[in-house]
């Protein structure tokens, strides 16, 4: 089971803060991919993710118990 | 033990984020206050809210703190950043960096802010009379050249 965590505008799309997904040994491409088809008004354009606090690239595997963060574009400061 | 990168929901004590880096070896001390700025573009703002991933940001504003170390040395730097709704010229952010002498001190404290800009995930959005946005993914924020943060972007 992985964690999925989103934040700011993707957290409102999705209504929720954080899923858990029964998958493993997927990419971080098809992971997006899952969500895209899921939650069809997404914006995944310039989104990153983190697997467990560290950013990932898309052909990245995710295990099973990681934490995955959806990275919309930040604006600190 | 004294924590050096904080994101916190309450108001900042800058002073107490300035004594983190006051040393007997500094001759320079550099305070960047990020405050709620009312008019962007035209438009008024009447708050803002600050969203972050709190642990995944304070590791990367420890990952800031290392590439400051690695370009400038001798330097000690400490960074809070507030989330929750903040109204206007309320702190959103302090970075107080030392050094012996000035001109690092200066120069780190800006790249510091440039690279919370890039890579760490807090995330603000603007309330106005007509409406709200995450900001972000609109014009005069960060652009990526390939659309996204490279390697070197992200990684130091």
């Amino acid at each position: 089971m992985v964690k999925l965590l989103f934040f700011a505008g993707i957290k409102e799309r999705i209504g929720v803060e954080e899923l858990y997904l029964e998958t493993s040994n997927q990419t971080i491409a098809q992971l997006k991919n899952y969500l895209q088809v899921s939650y069809p008004n997404l914006q995944l354009d310039g989104v990153l993710v983190a697997i467990n606090e560290e950013f990932a690239l898309d052909d990245d595997m995710v295990q099973d118990n990681d934490t995955i963060a959806f990275i919309p574009p930040v604006s600190g400061g | 033990m004294m924590n050096f990168f904080e994101i916190i929901e309450t108001p900042i004590n800058i002073q107490s984020v300035i004594d983190k880096v006051i040393r007997r070896n500094a001759g320079a001390v550099t305070t960047f206050i990020g405050t709620v700025r009312e008019l962007t573009e035209g438009k008024k703002t009447l708050y803002l809210t600050y969203e972050a991933y709190i642990p995944m940001a304070e590791k990367k504003l420890k990952q800031i703190a290392e590439e400051v170390k690695e370009k400038w040395g001798d330097v000690e730097i400490a960074i809070t950043h507030r989330v929750g709704r903040l109204d206007i010229s309320d702190v959103a952010v302090v970075i107080a960096v030392s050094t012996p002498h000035r001109k690092a001190a200066y120069e780190a404290n800006e790249f510091a802010m440039e690279r919370i800009k890039e890579i760490v995930p807090i995330w603000k959005k603007e309330h106005w009379e007509t409406g709200e946005e995450w900001i972000g993914n609109q014009q005069g924020t960060k652009q990526y050249k390939s659309g996204k943060p490279d390697e070197e972007e992200l990684h130091g």
